[in-house]
């Protein structure tokens, strides 16, 4: 790991007075790609919503790119590049493929790429005939790869991806992997939560563990195979 | 015929105003979710403001150029109350914006008293637009036709702004899901305040643009957002096609209504929306709304029945409240008395809005029923104050058993407008049914019975029912039946899914509500000796919210507390200041901005951070 991209340390967050983050360290190096692994309503999600601001966060320091972030609103730290594709895809259904992508823009920055619309049809070819089509009217494959798309438009140098392959198809599976590879290619850092172990195998270098909120495993892709009794411990498979 | 051209013709120039206020309501409401009660007001203002403006700078700029200046001035103490209220309490339970905005429709509607004077003010024409022309026979303001070609383009203009602007873009985005907008880059602080300066600025040319045709006077504020409410929901909230077909519909149902049914044509908008809310509640263009999710974290502390201390606590507060008439004087024992009534009201909107989670925007419907009904069955039929308080209850039971069917096939916002819908048309049957109600003179000498008339005596006898219809809610609230309530408040779709009938248990609480509601209209009644359709207002609707978040939508029975605060305040402001709706609607504005959670929620909030900091020295 070199230089550190995403650096979470002691991190609680709460719904309400229901307490569902307990102490979360996480870091995240330039170019890295780290998996979250664990089941489900293991604080995945929370996780990522907390880092982003999208739910309180009353303890725990978060820096990005060498600046605390964990005081800003959701559109600063969106804005210093860390993008974020929620779970549930959360597409505009009102809006059509291009207008969805126009309310991701934002302008380019020095330490990450910079994409176009133009370049976001070659990663996901589907969406290049569907750009006048209105969200409602896609499948949920479709869907999944306009929210990604939507979130690269802001040029973040960090990706959140929550659940990138949660029901999808395996030809489109097949796919997503592609373009996460892409990204890579391209230099994104990448932090991704997941269910499906071997699809995190296959785009991740790290893995995190979290189970009741809680962080239970750190180490490489390797360290994690040779410990089958983690995966029992924690994950489903 | 032609003069149902005409008349066709006048409904539709009046649906110009009609849909820049709505439409302006209607995409402040899509993106910030607040219900706008103030842009009645920022109408009034525009037609205020653009009296003076083309009284001095007509010549400057001329009669468009000050009409539009005042549109923007309005737009811009819209843009100033946002930025320095709302964009406080955005994060609070949506009712509390509501309330907000009524504080500041209050305080418009005094300063603008203070600063025009309270008499009407008549415009200057338009230049260019002054004649008539003849439309089969008949003359035809010129002016009107001008608005009548307006309103579309208005519509063209407000499309191609949602439509090819990113800002357009980003504001339907945000209606859609505004937390998506913000986790995608975008500051929804200005977006908020565009788009409520955009509908602030519709609604203040409404008003400027109204000059010409008629007076700027200080009822407009009302009347206007009464009817762009129904106009929104009619037509679709968040839709701006749908307000434009909307605001035809009803301008159109006014103009011939009159003709048609000169007694009862303020009905008739109010059964259309009841109507189309039945069969279409999410307006004839606007689209289901997702089921919102539950509200979480607004309870503070559990609900639970008092305990030991509490039930003492009580007692003697009761007894405390009976020895009041032994040292005060009549007119404090009246006002104490209107004050009891008062509470049982809250309480009783209180019980169906905390409890239920149905936030009634027409509940003094209930309240008015009970006056008319205590009123009408002594003065027409002869019984005696005790038969006719019970004749007052009972009407409002079954107006609460027809109007709450309907209104509990709907949720949220469109619940609360079709409630408002609900009490607009018993106010109109109050006010335009003359032979029966007395219309607007209202039916006088509603005197208590000899044994409860001196003032303690009745004092006494309020005290008894208002303190019985209380317990009686709150055991209610306990029960099994109370626990099927909130279960339905909490998770509409886990408690149906565990056998909870929605409907049929949420008709019972609205029934039970407007029975006690009721109960309290017809001592009303008796005590001010007269029912006026004042009985059945929105102000008095609003009254009720504003006593029962005042209190705290999160505590078991803060309305009372917030009752006995406003009302007392109330009547004591009346009577200290000509100018009491300034300082009232300070008052509400500046509590909604301290106390969030309500006065006794604030409380509860002090308590259970006291309690915590106390665990936390126990056990460090």
């Amino acid at each position: 790991m070199s230089v550190s991209k995403l650096s979470v340390a002691q991190l609680d967050a709460a719904y309400g007075q229901a307490q569902v983050l307990f102490d979360v360290s996480l870091e995240i190096g330039a170019g890295e790609a780290v998996a979250l692994l664990g089941r489900n309503g293991a604080g995945k999600s929370t996780t990522f919503r907390a880092i982003l601001g999208l739910i309180a966060r009353p303890t725990g320091r978060i820096v990005f790119d060498g600046e605390d972030i964990s005081k800003c609103p959701p559109h600063e730290i969106v804005r210093r590049g860390l993008g974020y594709v929620p779970e549930d895809r959360r597409i505009f259904s009102d809006l059509t493929v291009e207008e969805n992508l126009l309310v991701g823009r934002q302008p380019p920055r020095p330490n990450a790429p910079t994409w176009t619309p133009e370049r976001l049809f070659a990663i996901f070819p589907n969406l290049r005939e569907l750009r006048g089509r209105a969200g409602a009217r896609m499948s949920g494959g479709e869907q999944q790869m306009l929210t990604i798309a939507r979130t690269l438009m802001g040029n973040p140098s960090l990706l959140l991806l929550d659940e990138p392959s949660e029901g999808l198809a395996p030809r489109i599976v097949e796919q997503m992997i592609e373009a996460i590879r892409e990204m890579k290619r391209e230099g994104l850092s990448l932090l991704l939560s997941e269910q499906n172990l071997p699809f995190a195998r296959l785009v991740a270098e790290r893995v995190y563990v979290i189970e009741k909120g809680a962080i239970r495993f750190v180490g490489t892709v390797a360290e994690f195979d040779a410990q089958p009794d983690v995966r029992h411990a924690y994950l489903a498979f | 015929m032609s003069f149902y051209f005409v008349q066709f013709v006048t409904g539709l120039s009046s649906a110009c105003s009609l849909f820049l206020v709505a439409s302006g309501l209607s995409i402040i409401f899509g993106v910030t979710r607040v219900v706008n009660f103030a842009h009645g007001a920022f109408y009034m203002l525009g037609a205020y403001i653009g009296y003076t403006l083309t009284d001095r700078l007509s010549g400057v700029v001329g009669f468009w150029g000050a009409i539009a200046l005042g549109a923007l001035a309005v737009a811009a103490i819209g843009t100033l109350i946002e930025m320095l209220l709302l964009r406080r309490i955005y994060d609070a339970p949506e009712l509390f914006q509501l309330l907000a905005t009524f504080g500041v429709t209050l305080v418009v509607e005094d300063l603008v008293l203070l600063i025009w004077g309270p008499s009407e003010l008549l415009g200057p024409r338009a230049p260019g637009f002054t004649g008539a022309i003849d439309l089969f026979g008949q003359p035809f303001p010129t002016y009107d036709l001008l608005l009548i070609a307006l309103a579309p383009l208005v519509l063209a203009f407000l499309w191609l702004l949602f439509r090819r602007t990113t800002w357009g873009v980003l504001v339907r985005a945000a209606t859609q899901d505004r937390e998506m907008v913000a986790a995608l880059g975008v500051n929804q602080k200005w977006l908020f305040t565009s788009v409520f300066a955009l509908g602030v600025f519709l609604a203040g040319l409404g008003g400027a643009l109204e000059l010409p045709r008629e007076a700027a006077n200080h009822t407009m504020d009302l009347q206007v957002i009464t009817e762009a409410l129904v106009v929104v929901v009619i037509g679709g909230l968040g839709s701006v096609p749908g307000t434009f077909l909307a605001a035809i519909i009803v301008s159109e149902l006014n103009a011939f209504g009159i003709l048609v049914f000169p007694k009862i044509s303020i009905v008739l908008v109010f059964l259309v929306m009841a109507i189309v809310l039945i069969v279409r509640p999410w307006g004839l263009l606007g689209r289901a709304e997702a089921a919102a999710r539950a509200a979480s974290g607004m309870v503070l502390s559990r609900w639970r029945p008092l305990r030991a201390e509490g039930r003492l606590f009580a007692v003697l507060a009761l007894a405390v409240a009976a020895l009041l008439p032994l040292v005060a004087g009549s007119y404090l024992v009246g006002v104490a008395t209107e004050v009891l009534i008062f509470m049982l009201y809250a309480a009783s909107l209180h019980f169906l809005l905390a409890g239920g989670g149905l936030a009634s925007f027409g509940h003094a419907a209930y309240f008015g029923l009970g006056s008319y009904g205590a009123a009408i069955a002594l003065k027409a039929c002869g019984l005696g104050m005790e038969t006719a308080i019970v004749a007052g209850t009972v009407l409002g039971l079954v107006g609460a058993l027809v109007f709450g069917w309907f209104c509990v096939r709907l949720s949220g916002v469109y619940f609360a407008m079709l409630t408002l819908a609900f009490a607009q048309i018993a106010w109109s049957i109050a006010y335009q049914w003359t032979d029966v109600t007395g219309g607007d003179n209202g039916i006088i000498g509603v005197w208590p019975s000899a044994w409860a008339a001196s003032p303690a005596r009745f004092y006494w006898l309020t005290l008894a029912l208002s303190a019985g219809g209380i317990a009686l809610l709150r055991a209610i609230t306990f029960s099994p039946f109370g626990y099927a309530l909130r279960a339905l408040r909490d998770s509409t779709l886990r408690a149906e899914t565990i056998g909870i009938e929605r409907r049929r248990v949420q008709w019972m609480g609205f029934v039970i509500a407007g029975a006690f509601a009721a109960l309290a209209g017809a001592l009303y009644a008796f005590l001010k000796g007269s029912v006026f359709p004042d009985n059945i207002s929105i102000s008095l609707s609003i009254d009720g919210l504003v006593m029962v978040l005042l209190g705290g939508v999160g505590t078991v029975s803060g309305g009372i507390v917030g009752a006995a605060i406003y009302r007392s305040l109330s009547i004591w402001v009346i009577s200290h200041t000509d100018y009491s709706k300034l300082v009232l609607g300070a008052l509400i504005v500046l509590l909604v901005v301290l106390f969030p959670k309500g006065l006794v929620g604030a409380f509860e909030a002090w308590r259970s951070v006291r309690t915590l900091a106390g665990l936390h020295r126990q056990n460090p």
